[in-house]
């Protein structure tokens, strides 16, 4: 395990730098926004990864409730399965798709989100779930940190205004509120059963999301407002640089989350441990 | 020692809060019909274990099976439950308070309610409220709150602190009369010389395990 | 018949729902404590908020959606955190849990009388806020009672639960807010613009009410289907 940390930190340290050199020298200046677009080469994959580990984080969420019950364990299997068959159907049957999405990458993240939920099944017994978990959430706020502060640095310089109600950009801050208040129920509970309330409230988030997208967007066609880069297409080499900047950040979002996951699950060793010293050993009375 | 089949039977109990082990191996059997009193210092575990018989306490380890099933939920209309706090309404009256939590139970007549308090020595027809009563009242009402779906099983955490003499004596000879009809009491109490003479068998507590049962209330040797 | 086969029918769980919600308001009524000083703390936030912000007739309607509701919600806030206060007091949630009564009955009847509670916070409030910002709806005012009912229910259905988690929580008072705001943004995002789209008159409140909808229904379920495992944990 260790030699793969080893190796793992030094490709993330090669690719990180390799990275950097493409975002900022290699990668083509922008016609209208010069060299200031380039902190869309940290914005984009950032967000990526912080949707990525917060997804992670509602499916520990959903395995950490589901696990112990065996009928809801069935059900939530069959549904994964269901959603994964599903997707790639949708993706070759439903004409037109809306725009933007492509038939493979629909069938991809189908078939990505039923291999996650067995992964992480099959490697992470119930009690290292949760902390799978709260790890993901917190590189998971992290990244949507640097997602929310990049994004208004984007928009100033570009737009001149530092904040636009756009619909990725207030779905996103929702969603980082949203796991600043996971976060906050973790560290306040004085709970046994803490895993089970954060959970319940990762569940919430989760249902809160797509709700969160569907008001703000209606609030678009309501008052259209100016919209942040994105949408038309986008330059093959900068597409390059964006995949690029993206797996080098994915590899240090593995990296961090390896050793934070390990150093929370040395410390829930170190607190079983002196229970059980405890236990064993004869207890005066008070 | 049992003479009955065990309706009670707790293996490796084990509950921790944070690093602080509360039950540490609990496994022992009991039989139905027989009146318990559980003795111990405090901090020994016995609230805990009490706690854990009435499913209110997850276990860490461990398991309890009571008329053998480990869901505690399914048989929980045969327990039930008296603690330290008085679980009552401050603000309603002894008759409003058991007439509600007899409809959680599903028992919607007033009988049964009045029956209960008058069992415990208490008047069904006062309209004081809980709060303007003396504490000893309010251990009654607790007690009666317990007694209101006719449990198989009583759990009674520290049911005479506070109470006169005489109301303790009173409430004894009716958990013996309740015993004789079959129910099966557990009571932890500081006061084991109330129940000398009365109780089927006493558990001593300490540290979290279970240290001796005995049929007859022996003087403790620190005391 | 076990008393257990009969509290799990849905007749019993509407009886212990109906039993549990009686009983509080009829505490309620009885002490008064806690409505008053609620309805005097709405009658300040109105007051304060006059003084804050004194637009004309014309700017009042723009932005009195969001005034309004921001009102109810900081109300609705004070008025979620005294939910599970007698149940405290002698640890009566215990007495709850031993019984056979289904943990959703105890979540809707707190819902319940939240929702009653918080809907006279808001008759409280409406009319002075009218007074004092002269409000005249320009669309189907109508439709503002569905928006009323709709965005309460959404306050306090999540208000509720967030409530009763936060009971195994250090700094109970400041963990509700922090829970439920975040989640509660798109439910207020709706009950604003709705409210706006009704007194402005310039645009239709249909989607609006739609989303709420949905959110209320996505979230009630959500709430009870997760509630037992809440009231459990120690």
């Amino acid at each position: 395990m260790k030699r793969i940390f080893s190796i793992l930190a030094l490709l993330t340290a090669v690719l990180l730098s390799f990275a950097l050199y493409e975002a900022l020298v290699a990668a083509p200046t922008e016609q209208t926004m010069g060299n200031v677009q380039r902190i869309f080469y940290y914005h984009v994959p950032s967000a990526w990864t912080a949707f990525l580990l917060f997804f992670i984080n509602f499916v520990c969420s959903i395995q950490y409730l589901v696990r112990p019950n065996p009928v809801g364990d069935k059900v939530t299997n069959w549904t994964v399965i269901a959603i994964g068959i599903a997707a790639c159907i949708a993706a070759f049957v439903i004409r037109p798709l809306p725009q933007g999405m492509e038939p493979s990458s629909v069938a991809t993240t189908g078939l990505a989100i039923a291999g996650l939920y067995f992964l992480i099944k099959k490697y992470f017994p119930r009690e290292r779930v949760d902390a799978l978990a709260l790890v993901s959430a917190e590189v998971g706020v992290v990244f949507c940190t640097v997602v929310l502060v990049t994004g208004p640095l984007l928009a100033r310089q570009v737009r001149g205004i530092w904040w636009t109600c756009d619909v990725r950009v207030t779905s996103t801050l929702v969603l980082w509120l949203i796991y600043i208040s996971y976060l906050m129920l973790r560290r306040f509970s004085t709970s046994g059963q803490t895993p089970i309330l954060a959970a319940a409230l990762a569940i919430f988030g989760a249902l809160d999301v797509p709700l969160v997208y569907f008001s703000i967007w209606i609030f678009r066609t309501q008052h259209p407002q100016p919209v942040i880069g994105g949408g038309g297409s986008i330059d093959p080499r900068m597409l390059r640089v964006l995949l690029i900047n993206w797996l080098a950040f994915l590899c240090f979002a593995a990296l961090v989350c390896w050793s934070r996951y390990r150093l929370e699950i040395l410390q829930r060793e170190v607190e079983e441990t002196q229970a059980l010293e405890a236990l064993l050993e004869p207890r005066s009375s008070r | 020692m049992l003479d009955s089949p065990p309706i009670i039977a707790i293996s490796s109990l084990v509950k921790k809060f944070g690093r602080f082990a509360a039950l540490r191996g609990v496994s022992v059997e009991f039989a139905g019909g027989r009146l318990y009193a559980i003795l111990g210092d405090n901090g020994a575990g016995k609230t805990t274990l009490l706690r854990a018989l009435a499913g209110l306490v997850h276990p860490t380890r461990g398991s309890i099976q009571i008329f053998g099933t480990t869901d505690l939920r399914a048989i929980c209309h045969e327990l039930g439950y008296m603690a330290h706090p008085s679980l009552l309404y401050d603000e309603m009256s002894g008759m409003e308070n058991l007439r509600y939590f007899a409809g959680l139970y599903g028992i919607s007549d007033d009988q049964g309610c009045a029956a209960a308090m008058a069992a415990v020595d208490l008047d069904p027809s006062l309209t004081r409220l809980v709060a303007q009563y003396s504490q000893g009242m309010r251990q009654r009402l607790s007690l009666a709150r317990a007694l209101l779906n006719d449990p198989k099983i009583l759990l009674l955490d520290e049911p005479f602190s506070n109470v006169d003499v005489r109301s303790a004596g009173a409430m004894v000879v009716l958990l013996a009369r309740m015993r004789t009809a079959g129910k099966t009491i557990f009571v932890v109490t500081h006061q084991a010389s109330l129940l000398a003479g009365v109780a089927d068998e006493f558990i001593w507590m300490e540290g979290g395990q279970i240290t001796r049962r005995t049929r007859e209330l022996q003087p403790l040797e620190s005391k | 018949m076990m008393p257990n086969a009969a509290t799990k029918s849905s007749g019993a769980i509407a009886g212990v729902t109906w039993a549990t919600l009686a009983k509080d308001l009829r505490l309620e009524c009885r002490s008064k404590d806690a409505i008053n000083s609620m309805l005097f703390f709405s009658l300040l936030v109105v007051v304060v908020f006059s003084f804050s912000f004194d637009p004309n007739a014309e700017e009042s309607r723009q932005i009195a959606g969001g005034l309004v509701w921001v009102a109810f919600l900081f109300a609705a806030v004070v008025a979620l955190n005294q939910t599970w206060a007698r149940e405290l007091r002698n640890q009566v949630l215990d007495a709850y849990r031993v019984s056979p009564a289904p943990a959703n009955s105890l979540f809707l009847a707190k819902a319940l009388g939240n929702f009653v509670f918080v809907a006279v916070l808001e008759l409280l409030m409406t009319p002075l806020f009218v007074m004092f910002y002269k409000l005249r709806p320009l669309g189907p005012a109508w439709q503002l009672i569905p928006i009323a009912a709709l965005g309460t229910w959404a306050i306090v259905v999540n208000g509720t639960f967030f409530a009763a988690m936060s009971l195994r929580t250090r700094s109970r008072e400041i963990m509700l807010p922090l829970l439920l705001f975040p989640v509660s943004i798109p439910a207020l995002l709706a009950m604003v613009n709705a409210t706006t789209a009704i007194l402005t008159g310039e645009m239709s409140a249909k989607f609006w009410i739609v989303l709420l909808s949905t959110y209320d229904v996505v979230f009630t379920i959500a709430c009870l289907l997760l509630f037992e495992l809440v009231l459990n944990a120690e």
